[in-house]
């Protein structure tokens, strides 16, 4: 911990290195940070970055990721070496059976396990260096996570849940409920907001959910199997709110799936089995499977 | 249909809107409390099954202690009779020795009631302890997967600890309160209905009566933050991924 000043408006804040801008008047603080000698600064210029300035290609690397699983005597090897470069802003499918490792790979690029061997990197940062503070941080604003059986938290109201990592990321009440209810109307239920978990269909909850995962205007959204609990025409609105979303912001979206609906909206597939990658298939390839089979599902 | 625009503003942030929210993790007190609370009062039955534990134990101790209350004011006005008797009767020379027989009596039953609610005590003390611990163990695991889904939105380990010691300490005052009630009025009729009066009200020391009370509620909630702590603390350690995976 250390207190720096704002050379702005004089306001004196506490910080661990992760804030890097002037709570009282948004103020970049990384300079000021820096003559105090700060030592996470540097590195935390790298993941508190705002977005804008930020030109990696590849928002999500993985190199040799290994995960092994011991059950006593047994070692399930999960995932064997996965190298993995996602583009910033393309919509990614990772499509397999059922146990090729789908989730584990979901885990290792949320941030949510180690890996046995291997490296992670998010925005060109080694997940492996982070403390469990800057892991949080991570997960907090530069993640927002979907999952297969919604996880709201059942006693909160839809506004609550969607606000609740607004919360974490220490935004403003009037700010956050705006916010909360913009991003509610978007995912189409602005009449929703005071409804229970309980008291919504599995397709609403999975919006309340994806509403949720745009809380702190995340760089990626990761789900898996968002569409698995869902009927077949519910899984076609989350999918096609996925894929809106992706395209209008930018944001990228990482899913895992077997759900063969994900192909059309996918920019790129990996297909993996038995926890390697099978082989990769770029949505341009797609395109000339389909159309020479004269579909017409090639739109743009 | 969707409003594109405004989804796209919303979701990538824009830059002077990233900006602003980029300060601390934070849980303020009052959202900490809010949502603690929350989930005591809408998991109502559920929360009153894991203050079971409390109430039961709590209830135990302020009966032990009522009962002795009322006892030793049962015992005082008793001997107040004889004290009474022996001056009504003074010069008669008998009745001297016989009150001094009875307050000898008094005394020494006195004493081994003292040693039995000392056992008492600590008997109901440890059902108590282990009643709360287990029901603290058991509100936390239920909810491992709640914890998984708020590490990924990002909860500190001391958020999580920090929601589950309010919830706990709200549970320890309201279940202590209740068993306390419980005890001391249970206690209370069945002097009541043994002395087939409601005098045993009237003659025990109210001052003394409800420093015990207060004393077994303060125990109650102590003890129930107390048990609360080792399962709080090892649950929020847990890495997301196995928090989210454990089955319920
Ligand atoms: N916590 C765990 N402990 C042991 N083995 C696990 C664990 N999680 C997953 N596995 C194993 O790892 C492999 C991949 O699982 P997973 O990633 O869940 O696959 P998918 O999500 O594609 O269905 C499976 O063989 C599974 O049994
Ligand atoms: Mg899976």
């Amino acid at each position: 911990m250390a207190t720096i000043k704002c050379p702005q408006c004089g306001e004196e804040i506490e910080t661990t290195g992760i804030v890097t801008v002037c709570p009282q008047c948004g103020t970049d603080l990384r300079e000021v940070m820096e003559e105090v000698g700060h030592a996470r600064a540097e590195r935390m210029k790298t993941i508190a970055r705002d977005d804008s300035v930020t030109t990696h290609e590849f928002i999500v690397r993985t190199r040799d990721l290994r995960k092994t699983y011991v059950m006593g005597e047994v070692e399930v090897p999960a995932l064997r070496d996965i190298d993995l470069d996602v583009r910033r802003g393309e919509y990614l499918s990772i499509m397999g059976p059922s146990g090729s490792g789908k989730s584990t790979l979901f885990n290792m690029i949320g941030g949510l396990d180690k890996p046995t061997a291997g490296r992670c990197f998010i925005e060109e940062v080694d997940m492996a260096q982070l403390d469990a503070f800057e892991l949080a941080w991570l997960r907090c604003r530069k993640i927002g996570y979907i999952f297969q059986t919604f996880n709201l938290i059942p006693v909160m109201t839809a506004l609550e849940n969607v606000t609740l990592p607004m919360i974490f990321a220490g935004m403003g009440t009037d700010e956050m409920m705006d916010r909360g209810r913009e991003l509610l109307e978007l995912v189409g239920l602005g009449d929703r907001f005071d409804h229970k978990p309980y008291e919504l269909s599995g397709g609403q909850q999975q919006r309340v959910a994806v509403a949720r995962a745009l809380a702190n205007a995340p760089a990626i959204v990761l789900a898996d199997e968002p569409t698995g609990n869902l009927d077949l025409q519910t899984g076609k609105e989350i999918i096609d709110l996925l894929k809106e979303l992706n395209e209008s912001s930018g944001v990228t979206v990482i899913s895992a799936t077997h759900d063969l609906k994900m192909i059309d909206v996918s920019d790129r597939i990996v297909h993996i089995r038995d926890g390697g990658v099978e082989r990769i298939e770029e949505r341009a390839d797609l395109k000339l499977e389909i159309g020479t089979l004269g579909s017409e599902h090639v739109e743009d | 249909m969707l409003d594109v625009k405004g989804l796209a503003r919303l979701a990538s942030g824009g830059a002077e809107e990233s900006i602003r929210i980029q300060k601390q993790m934070a849980l303020p007190w009052k959202d900490a409390f809010r949502i603690s609370v929350r989930n005591v009062t809408i998991r109502w039955g559920r929360a009153m099954i894991t203050a079971s534990g409390i109430i039961l134990g709590i209830a135990f101790l302020s009966s032990v202690w009522t009962g002795a209350v009322i006892q030793e004011g049962l015992e005082r006005s008793e001997l107040q009779q004889v004290r009474e008797l022996a001056e009504a009767t003074a010069g008669e020379g008998a009745g001297e020795e016989s009150a001094e027989a009875v307050l000898a009596a008094a005394r020494e039953r006195a004493a081994a009631r003292a040693s039995r609610q000392a056992w008492l005590v600590i008997m109901s003390l440890l059902v108590c302890g282990v009643g709360i611990t287990n029901a603290m163990l058991m509100s936390v695991t239920e909810r491992f997967q709640e914890i998984g889904t708020m590490k990924c939105l990002g909860a500190l380990d001391n958020f999580i600890v920090r929601l589950f010691l309010i919830e706990s300490a709200v549970l320890g005052v309201l279940g202590s309160v209740l068993g306390m009630l419980l005890g001391h009025l249970g206690m209370l009729g069945i002097f009541a209905i043994r002395e087939r009066s409601l005098s045993v009200a009237a003659k025990m020391d109210w001052g003394d009566m409800l420093t015990y009370l207060l004393i077994s509620v303060l125990i109650g909630t102590v003890l129930s933050l107390i048990a609360a702590i080792a399962p709080a603390v090892r649950a929020a350690r847990m890495r997301p991924a196995v928090a989210l995976q454990s089955e319920i």
